[in-house]
């Protein structure tokens, strides 16, 4: 196959090099295979019933749920912090940067102790909401949309600001030599111009939300119809019910399959 | 985008380094005269047996004891898809049944420790918690162990046993993220073990309450010699370490009640 031909010499080859195939189909199967067992493992007589129960149904309603707020607050959040760190002259900036990234190389745990020890009970933040307004926060459905938002937003904020230095500032100093005020050139320019990386940034956080545990459940707790997520229930289930514990992992395997496939094709159709 | 480079690449060398001296380490303990006996064992004795473990090597010169602390249910699992540990100490018979019916355990395990339910409060009991029916309704708010794990099991019992339904804000995975709650005071109660309260040094008291030692809401803790394991005298000799006098002293130490 012959796709670009140079001005001299023959055709040229532009097959992959073979060193690149040997890591590239390890890590493949690092990934896939584990994935296939579980497919293997599952108990497929049993299999809808074993995703029906009420636990179950309640956990997959909730990390829907809970998935789309934190996503939607990632947005809400992250877009205008991804514009800063991409776009702004702040001193201090890659300090910034490391501290936004955090929860990336954070232990979830941590994280969700962290956010317990400010707004918990005793903490200095939670302290003040308990005693002005009587709020509680930990073991509440509010808890697991911050600590998901907590992990989940660096995702979002990575994948834009790597979207809006990719495309650079040329296309706003036109907008801006026609006349446009900064506020016009972001919403008719920059932010239509950087929509696959925002969709993609948001795919990539609530895949990160929807499998959050950790923080989760440092921070809100585990109790079922209110802070049980998912991945909670899985990890509760997996100390004596293995066979539930396996059959709920597949659904939220298929959950963020559907996702990333849904937004990949929406993806490609927005780039071309 | 290349801080994220330079991150992927950092956590790559990292990997090789990390995989390198995982290797050196184990080329390296097949050469030493040592042996090391490896002890798989519930996270609630994690205090007692890392004590048990320092004095077993002083009477075992050449003996290193390695410990994997866990769920009991995890340990028991990790011993039936043959995981290289030489005892298993469960804090459940249920637990302790799954290995053996596997054929994973030699002869017979020894019962040698129980350990109750407490409710544990914070210093000075603000809240008069006297017994399960006072934890009942919303202005005490409790956290409990999950009713899959052993110790909820134990607190389902409890309810049972007393006829009352707790109202709880979170199940927790363990019995420590309960005690945690407690002393970080974000709860007012959670139900506990007295060996809990006892390892909490002070930050939390413990109440008792009648249904404790009902049927279920004790919990037995067995160990046993894991079959076909290269180290089977030393798995005899720690067995009868710890259910011998110096065990019986650091298990009541912990609040464990001797059987």
């Amino acid at each position: 196959m012959t796709r670009a031909r140079p001005a001299r010499g023959g055709p040229v080859s532009l097959a992959l090099p073979w060193p690149v195939w040997v890591p590239a189909v390890a890590g493949f199967g690092l990934i896939a295979v584990p994935v296939a067992g579980l497919v293997v493992r599952t108990n497929w007589p049993d299999f809808g019933a074993l995703i029906t129960t009420d636990a179950a149904l309640d956990a997959l309603w909730l990390s829907l749920q809970t998935g789309l707020v934190s996503t939607a607050l990632c947005l809400l959040l992250g877009t205008p912090l991804a514009l800063v760190l991409a776009r702004s002259d702040l001193p201090g900036l890659p300090v910034l940067r490391s501290i936004v990234l955090l929860p990336l190389v954070l232990p979830p745990v941590v994280g969700g102790l962290t956010l317990l020890f400010l707004l918990g009970r005793t903490g200095p933040v939670g302290q003040l909401l308990d005693a002005w307004f009587g709020i509680t926060v930990p073991f509440s459905t509010a808890a697991v949309v911050i600590a998901q938002t907590f992990v989940a937003m660096p995702f979002l904020v990575v994948s834009l600001e790597g979207a809006l230095r990719t495309a650079g500032e040329r296309y706003e100093v036109v907008a801006a030599t026609l006349g446009a005020s900064p506020l016009t050139a972001l919403r008719r320019v920059t932010l239509p111009v950087v929509l696959p990386g925002l969709v993609s940034g948001a795919v990539l956080a609530f895949a990160r939300a929807l499998g959050e545990f950790g923080a989760t459940i440092a921070f809100a707790g585990n109790l079922q119809g209110t802070t049980q997520t998912l991945p909670l229930l899985i990890y509760i289930q997996s100390q004596n019910d293995l066979d539930g514990a396996v059959a709920m992992s597949l659904v939220l395997v298929v959950v963020a399959v559907l996702v990333i496939v849904a937004t990949r094709t929406r993806d490609v159709s927005g780039v071309r | 985008m290349s801080s994220a480079r330079r991150l992927v690449l950092t956590a790559l060398a990292a990997a090789l380094a990390l995989g390198g001296a995982a290797c050196a380490e184990s080329s390296g303990g097949e050469q030493q005269p040592t042996r090391t006996l490896t002890v798989s064992a519930a996270a609630s004795l994690t205090d007692v047996y890392t004590g048990l473990g320092s004095q077993f090597e002083q009477a075992n010169p050449g003996t290193t004891v390695a410990f994997n602390f866990g769920g009991s249910d995890t340990l028991a699992q990790q011993v039936v898809q043959g995981a290289p540990a030489d005892v298993l100490a469960t804090a459940s018979t249920r637990t302790m049944q799954t290995a053996q019916q596997a054929g994973r355990i030699q002869g017979e395990p020894v019962t040698y420790a129980s350990n109750r339910l407490q409710i544990a409060v914070p210093p000075g009991n603000p809240r008069g918690i006297v017994d399960l029916a006072s934890l009942v309704g919303p202005q005490v708010t409790e956290s409990i162990c999950a009713p899959a794990v052993p110790c909820g099991a134990a607190t389902e019992a409890a309810e049972r046993a007393a006829g009352v339904t707790l109202d709880p804000v979170s199940e927790e995975q363990d019995v420590r993220s309960v005690l945690q709650r407690v002393q970080t005071r974000n709860v007012d109660a959670g139900l506990v073990y007295v060996t809990d309260v006892t390892a909490s040094d002070g930050q939390v008291q413990g109440v008792d309450f009648p249904q404790a030692t009902a049927q279920g809401a004790a919990q037995d803790y067995l160990v046993g010699a894991v079959a076909g394991s290269p180290n089977a005298d030393l798995a005899g000799r720690w067995i009868q370490f710890v259910t011998g006098p110096q065990g019986d002293a650091a298990l009541q130490q912990a609040g464990f009640t001797l059987t």
